[in-house]
């Protein structure tokens, strides 16, 4: 039962990012987008990871492929389609990097054959549920979460100095 | 899980889709009732005793009518738009505690379809997904009004949502979970009472955080005073300007899932849910609290809107962003405060 | 001290309020329902699709401006606001999202959860305040 739901949402996902490539037009990419971040959080849920999966439909679902749509239609989009093919050049550099990113995959998917996967008591499913990942946020990763705080100041006050340059005065 | 429990599912499923559709042509009949009486005129009441067969009325007259597709509309976004913009607002009432739970059949079931770690921050995401129906009809008509009423109504979604969020948070601080049922069952009469008669619900100990909350839950739902997405004076109907038939029928109906969504949300979050006095003696009785409180919300929501004037776009986006957000942030702050020093 | 917090909070660590017997079967629900839910619209469309009239001209197909021929391309391109209105959205929203999890463990923090988000939010607050100052939240 869990096999097949996670077959036919592995699917999913990856027709989906599939789609993303094949789509001439950037909102249609967009929007495939919005079905594979909707099926990775499936995929969340089944390995318990209920808060990340519930973050992954708010952060990625609800507002960066919000802001990639404001963005492609404020590019004005359909119009621009083809300018792609124009730069040639940058296939070259596609395949070493497409290269690089299978191997990484790879090593990874090799790796882990050695490791064990946690054991979940039974009863005890508490893994990945709000509580959980409080606690290990705010007290075992309380310097990594500070430091999202200073990430996040860099990332507003660069979009508030880019918005300025193409704004008024 | 077995096949009990999926059947169980399916059936209180079903019996939602069921209350839920035949609630929001209802509150369409409601909503120009209360229209009525407030601006002193009659309202629909030629079709059927008082015109309460008016929504059988429209629904067929939205099936019949002409569905047309303006020219050069991108035709799947066009297409896909609607189902966008009402399978988010439906997705929401899974989790929405409707009552305690009562034995039917001699089985105990409870009055909410599912309860999970997540609840809250699922409800926040599933409504701000809902913004995609809104910018893809703006996008896909082909028209200047729908796209500007698409991305003003899309721009006013998004910061509203930022101070509903931050607002929930003071709820979560008081009851210390995300599941509404949890967050249901603290604010019953097993918490006792203060004073011995006033009951434990959250808008006691939150009330600046409850108005936030309903201003923004307003603004959500795109209602007057900040219907600016549908201004007609400036923009013609909005985002749904070319929608006709029944495309532009789900449009409204989803505008009806988001107000039921919203105030059963205030409702639970801050009113105590489905509790009330008697519930442990007739269990019934819960169902009967919620749907009276929240259609007392609705009212409210109903009256605002044939009472006030419209905001201006830019005094709209100044409140989200420099009163209700701050508001939000300060609320849980000294919500922390107090609480720290209670303990 | 962190760490001290840590081990405090993991003896405790199961959360107060009763899940469930079997908390990821409650998700299961989701799944139905949004089966359920997109079987909506298609019913809805297929049926006013076999039951509409269709009476063909071409003036109809025309998108609306106000009773004259439309000028130019409707997707025109609008205001870069909409855009900074986007991207300070995002910001915030991962921080309302940092603060869920807060929320749910504050009474065991106490003191130690208050000042971290005090920190937290206070680093915000400075960006909040240079956006304002800067006029990003100005409209006009």
């Amino acid at each position: 039962m869990e096999k097949a739901l996670f077959i036919i949402i592995a699917v999913i996902a990856v027709a989906a990012a599939l789609n993303v490539l094949i789509q001439r037009n950037p909102l249609y990419s967009a929007l495939s987008l919005i079905g594979t971040m909707a099926a990775l959080s499936v995929l969340y849920v089944m390995l318990r990871a209920q808060f990340i999966a519930a973050v992954q439909i708010v952060v990625y679902a609800g507002a960066i492929l919000v802001l990639f749509i404001f963005v492609i239609m404020l590019l004005n989009a359909p119009k621009q389609q083809l300018q792609i093919d124009k730069q040639k050049g940058l296939r070259y550099l596609a395949i070493p990097l497409a290269g690089l990113l299978l191997a990484e995959a790879f090593y990874v998917v090799w790796r882990v054959q050695d490791i064990a996967m946690p054991v979940v008591k039974e009863g005890e499913e508490a893994v990945g549920t709000t509580w959980s990942v409080g606690v290990a946020l705010f007290t075992h990763y309380l310097l990594p979460f500070q430091v999202a705080g200073v990430l996040l100041l860099m990332a507003l006050i660069g979009a508030v100095v880019l918005a300025r340059r193409e704004g008024d005065k | 899980m077995t096949t009990d429990q999926l059947l169980e599912w399916t059936i209180k499923i079903g019996v939602i889709f069921f209350i839920l559709l035949t609630t929001v042509a209802y509150l369409s009949y409601v909503e120009r009732r209360v229209a009525g009486w407030i601006q002193l005129r009659v309202g629909p009441n030629r079709v059927g005793p008082f015109g309460l067969l008016q929504p059988l009325a429209d629904g067929l007259k939205f099936i019949f009518k002409e569905d047309i597709i303006p020219r050069e509309a991108s035709k799947w976004l066009y297409l896909i738009a609607p189902a966008a913009a009402i399978i988010p607002a439906l997705m929401s009432f899974i989790v929405i505690p409707f009552g305690s739970s009562v034995t039917l059949f001699g089985r105990e079931i409870t009055l909410h379809v599912t309860r999970f770690d997540v609840a809250l921050l699922y409800i926040l995401g599933v409504g701000s997904v809902g913004v995609y129906g809104v910018m893809l009809a703006g996008w896909s008509s082909n028209n200047k009004y729908s796209l500007l009423g698409g991305l003003r109504s899309s721009a006013q979604m998004i910061s509203y949502e930022l101070s509903l969020g931050a607002s929930i948070v003071g709820v979560l601080l008081v009851a210390g979970s995300l599941d509404l049922v949890t967050i249901v069952e603290a604010q019953g009469a097993t918490s006792g009472y203060w004073l011995g008669f006033i009951p434990k619900w959250n808008i006691f100990l939150q009330p600046i955080g409850f108005i936030i909350f309903f201003l923004s839950a307003m603004a959500e739902t795109n209602r007057v005073p900040f219907d600016l997405p549908e201004a007609e004076a400036e923009l013609v109907a909005g985002y749904f300007t070319e929608y006709s038939s029944m495309k532009f029928a789900m449009f409204f109906m989803s505008e009806y899932f988001h107000l039921i969504t919203v105030t059963s949300m205030a409702t639970t979050l801050y009113f105590g849910g489905w509790n009330g006095p008697f519930i442990a003696e007739y269990p019934f009785l819960s169902l009967v609290y919620f749907v009276l409180k929240v259609f007392i919300f609705i009212f409210i929501f109903m009256w605002i809107r044939f009472t006030m004037p419209r905001f201006r776009y830019d005094q709209l986006m100044a409140l989200g962003w420099k009163v209700l957000l701050p508001a939000s942030i300060l609320n849980l702050i000294v919500t922390a405060t107090v609480i720290l020093f209670v303990n | 001290m962190i760490q001290m917090m840590a081990i405090l909070l993991q003896a405790q660590s199961r959360p107060p309020a009763a899940q469930s017997d079997a908390p990821i079967f409650g998700y299961i629900p989701i799944i139905i329902f949004f089966l359920i839910a997109v079987l909506l619209p298609v019913v809805l469309l297929g049926v006013s699709r076999l039951l509409h009239r269709r009476v063909f001209e071409r003036e109809k197909l025309m998108p609306y401006e106000c009773g004259i021929d439309p000028i130019g391309d409707a997707r025109e391109r609008f205001s870069v606001r909409f855009y900074i209105v986007a991207m300070l959205f995002l910001v915030f929203d991962v921080e309302v999202v940092f603060l869920f999890p807060w929320a749910v463990i504050y009474d065991k923090l106490a003191l130690f959860g208050l000042v971290e988000m005090l920190i937290f939010i206070g680093i915000l607050v400075v960006g909040y305040y240079y956006a304002w100052r800067k006029g990003a939240l100005e409209w006009a």
